[in-house]
């Protein structure tokens, strides 16, 4: 278990290193000059711009960059914003508290109502309740997300004024809400219709037979048995989905106006701020490679027979 | 059992990852105000400045509204585009190249040091400097003195401009390395701010907390969400707060923003986005704004291109007629454009009434003129422009317009961003034509022409270059007094029609609003909303 623990860990150095050169020459490749599009297109000095990009070492090539970068990184250094002249550590520290608000809201939400209904739908498979979260969840892939989050916000904000149209304070849990459970939708569908699956295909498994017959209460069955079993693909799905959750907030939170992570990585973009992408998209792939290695050591929690020398 | 013994280890990691992020959680402060934040303070939909809070290095809208409220330069405008003197007594000249300038007395920075020559003059010697890498600097090229600080290769060969020096406390001269007669326009710009001492101990962290001499104390900067500045009460200009302080938050879209002032989370917004047009009259009542402002869109073709090379006049005069400009206005651009007449937008000095049919849709006559002129080069052009910034829609409109009107074929050359539209201007690698904008920096004639068309101006990216205009230029520039270079400037925009270094479209209009918690909102000649002027109720 440690050592697969250690290699695993090992394995995400080249996988770190890989994706961040991949990402740092894809910014470097992009056309536009970051400090040439700060100036605007009104009048400027060409002598300031190429003054500025010495000082920041933007006029040196691309590996001896990327080798810049890297020796920062180490030292904890993620750069400088060019136009701000902020640290980036600062920016990301400001934004990324947000987005993980947001993102744990929403997998909150994504797990306890999805498998919930998951679950419900599953026992009773042909049911009224299991078309009614079919009906339901093809609704919600079906719709995009800046549809239902317009919506949402029409109807919540606008009509009834329970909430306020857009979050101004994103500690505030009820002005998150909105905006968690607009980004939580899809991902909603796709863990309810998983679970209804895999708990109706599991229920006609011979174990369940031997469970039931065994005269074990129907708690028991349900609750281990069966559910430690169905659960298996929802895991793998659910620990994929943090990243998605957290990568995907730009549309919800453009619509919300949450100051998070997504945001900050458009900007960035659009600016060719490549320092602050390059730390923001090394932090998300961090995270997906975290998550990825809770999701494979959780398998041996619910099934035993998968272990890991 | 193996399976038990992991699961202890990884519940251990999640509530390793739990106490992370919960700690990440509450570890920034930020504000719990709601609604329009403490008592008596307006707020406006000022998004997060580009760029640290120093006058010489913000030269967009979001960072210039907070530096004019906490920094006031010599003069200002008034709506006509008439000088207010804030800062100074006077300013003036006899020869129209050396200037003096008379501080009113009393005047203090928020810490207390008094406003005197030396913040002024040091000030300026920092910004000019090529050391300090300041995005403005250039404002200061007329400056005697100016190539020493700010030189085009290498290091600065002295600390200061020659061409400033002090009288005593409250008076100094500037001398130009030419006669400008409107000079004194050009120290209306924000960037002509002075700077306490304090500033030069560490100009970066003044820059998130600076201290200025205008209207408005800095209160705090909670980074992409709000700037917060408080009035200050020993302020002695003429643009003295009228309230008791400004919240600038950002928001990501013009609807979010909206939503807000019609909610009343929000007292202004500057811009109205195109979906909520068609309604926002209805919704803010006497709230709605609508003022035209400084500024013009234009289609400028790149002269050296394959297209435009050697391009009879007459060919951009029949393109010009052959663009409807009433009709797209009003519908593509839902009124919130006006159909220009000339180069110059009203509201600066000098705006004149062209004779000329030029701007006026006529198809029948567009399609002479370019048959005259020996039509366009294979008979289509391309018109540049960025994606991001809403200008498709126009863009189409206006092509097809042509094309309807004279048969010329005009695609849309899109570029995804601001940044790669203006490289390839840089660059010089437009195809055709691009989407020109100018916004006034002083409203003087001047500054829609020199700063375009000149043959040396550094906006001038189709690279028009023509010795008549520039030399009716130059002896504009050397006339001695404003009104005479205004008029001479006049006589040059009649000249440009011949010429046709560019296709003005329209003229901008702001259509902004505000919510029913506060009165007095005006529009300032570049289309700012000013600020301190605003009431609550």
């Amino acid at each position: 278990m440690g050592r697969y623990v250690a290699r695993r860990l090992l394995q995400m150095i080249p996988v770190f290193i890989g994706s961040t050169l991949l990402i740092f020459c894809m910014m470097y490749a992009l056309p536009g000059d970051p400090v040439r599009a700060m100036m605007g297109d009104q009048a400027y000095d060409p002598t300031v711009v190429a003054s500025i990009k010495k000082d920041l070492g933007l006029d040196q090539p691309l590996l001896q960059q990327y080798a810049n970068y890297m020796t920062g990184l180490f030292q904890g250094d993620f750069g400088t914003q060019i136009a701000s002249q902020r640290p980036i550590a600062d920016v990301i520290a400001d934004a990324f508290p947000v987005t993980i608000r947001l993102t744990l809201f929403a997998f909150t939400f994504v797990t306890l109502v999805g498998i919930g209904l998951g679950v419900v739908a599953g026992l009773r498979p042909d049911t009224l309740q299991d078309r009614g979260l079919l009906t339901l969840t093809l609704f919600l892939v079906s719709m995009p997300s800046f549809v239902l989050g317009f919506l949402l916000q029409y109807q919540f904000a606008f009509k009834w004024q329970v909430t306020t149209p857009t979050v101004t304070d994103s500690t505030d849990f009820s002005q998150l809400a909105l905006p968690a459970i607009v980004l939580a939708s899809l991902s909603l569908a796709y863990v309810a219709r998983l679970t209804r699956t895999s708990i109706a295909e599991n229920l006609r498994s011979d174990y369940m037979r031997t469970a039931v017959a065994k005269g074990l209460p129907r708690r028991r069955v349900i609750g281990v048995h069966l559910m430690r079993n169905s659960l298996i693909p929802v895991v793998t799905f659910l620990g994929i989905e943090i990243g998605s959750l957290m990568t995907g907030a730009i549309v919800t939170e453009g619509i919300f106006n949450v100051r998070g992570i997504g945001l900050e990585i458009y900007d960035a973009l659009t600016r060719r701020e490549g320092a602050t992408v390059v730390g923001i998209a090394s932090l998300m792939v961090l995270i997906y490679l975290a998550a990825s290695l809770i999701v494979d050591l959780l398998y041996a929690v619910l099934d035993p027979r998968i272990r890991y020398a | 059992m193996r399976g038990a013994k992991s699961a202890k280890w990884v519940a251990g990691a999640i509530v390793v990852a739990l106490a992370a992020t919960a700690c990440g959680g509450n570890g920034d402060g930020e504000g719990k105000s709601k609604g329009s934040g403490p008592a008596g303070y307006v707020s406006i939909d000022v998004g997060e400045p580009q760029k640290p809070l120093i006058p010489a290095d913000t030269n967009e809208s979001n960072g210039s509204y907070v530096i004019q409220s906490i920094f006031t330069q010599l003069l200002d405008f008034d709506s006509k585009g008439d000088i207010v003197y804030t800062n100074a007594e006077s300013v003036t000249t006899d020869d129209s190249k050396t200037w003096t300038v008379k501080l009113k007395k009393g005047w203090k920075f928020h810490n207390g040091e008094e406003v005197t020559s030396k913040s002024y003059i040091d000030a300026w010697n920092w910004y000019a400097n090529i050391k300090n890498n300041q995005q403005n600097s250039f404002w200061f090229q007329d400056i005697k003195g100016y190539d020493d600080v700010h030189p085009e290769k290498g290091d600065p060969k002295a600390e200061a401009m020659s061409g400033l020096k002090a009288v005593d406390d409250h008076t100094f001269t500037i001398e130009l390395k030419y006669t400008m007669p409107y000079f004194n326009y050009k120290l209306g710009y924000t960037t002509w701010a002075p700077l306490p001492k304090v500033f030069y101990d560490d100009p970066k962290a003044f820059g998130q907390k600076p201290v200025g001499n205008g209207p408005y104390t800095f209160e705090k900067w909670d980074h992409k969400k709000l700037i917060q500045v408080k009035a200050w009460d020993d302020y002695q200009g003429p643009n003295k707060a009228k309230n008791k302080g400004v919240q600038f938050k950002a928001y990501t879209t013009l609807e979010a923003a909206y939503k807000d002032v019609v909610s009343g989370n929000l007292d202004m917004i500057r811009q109205v986005g195109p979906t909520d047009l068609p309604k926002y009259k209805q919704d803010l009542g006497d709230g709605a704004i609508e003022q035209p402002y400084a500024a013009l869109q234009s289609l400028t073709p790149a002269f050296y291109s394959k297209t435009f090379k050697d391009i009879d006049p007459k060919v951009l005069q029949g393109l010009s007629m052959a663009v409807d400009r009433d009709t797209i206005t009003k519908t593509v651009l839902n009124n919130t454009r006006t159909p220009a007449k000339s180069f110059t937008p009203p509201g600066v000095k000098g705006n004149q009434n062209l004779d000329t049919d030029v701007f006026t849709y006529n198809p029948a006559k567009a399609k002479k003129l370019i048959q005259e002129g020996g039509g366009v080069p294979g008979n289509k052009f391309t018109i540049q422009y960025n994606t991001d910034g809403g200008h498709k829609e126009w863009v189409t409109a206006v092509c097809e317009s042509i094309r309807k009107a004279t048969g010329v074929d005009c695609t849309g050359d899109p570029k995804p961003d601001f940044a790669t539209d203006l490289e390839a201007r840089d660059n010089d690698q437009v195809k055709g034509m691009y989407r020109g904008g100018w916004v006034a920096d002083y409203p003087v004639n001047a500054n829609f022409m020199k700063e375009l068309y000149h043959t040396t101006a550094e906006a001038n990216n189709g690279r028009f270059s023509n010795k008549e205009i520039d030399g009716l230029m130059n002896k504009a520039d050397k006339a001695k007094s404003l009104d005479e270079s205004v008029k001479a400037f006049q006589e040059v925009e009649k000249k440009l029609v011949d010429f046709m270094p560019a296709i003005p479209l329209w003229y901008y209009r702001i259509n902004g609003g505000h919510g029913k918690n506060v009165d007095n909102v005006n529009v300032d000649f570049h289309g700012d909303l000013e600020v301190w002027a605003v009431t609550t109720k």
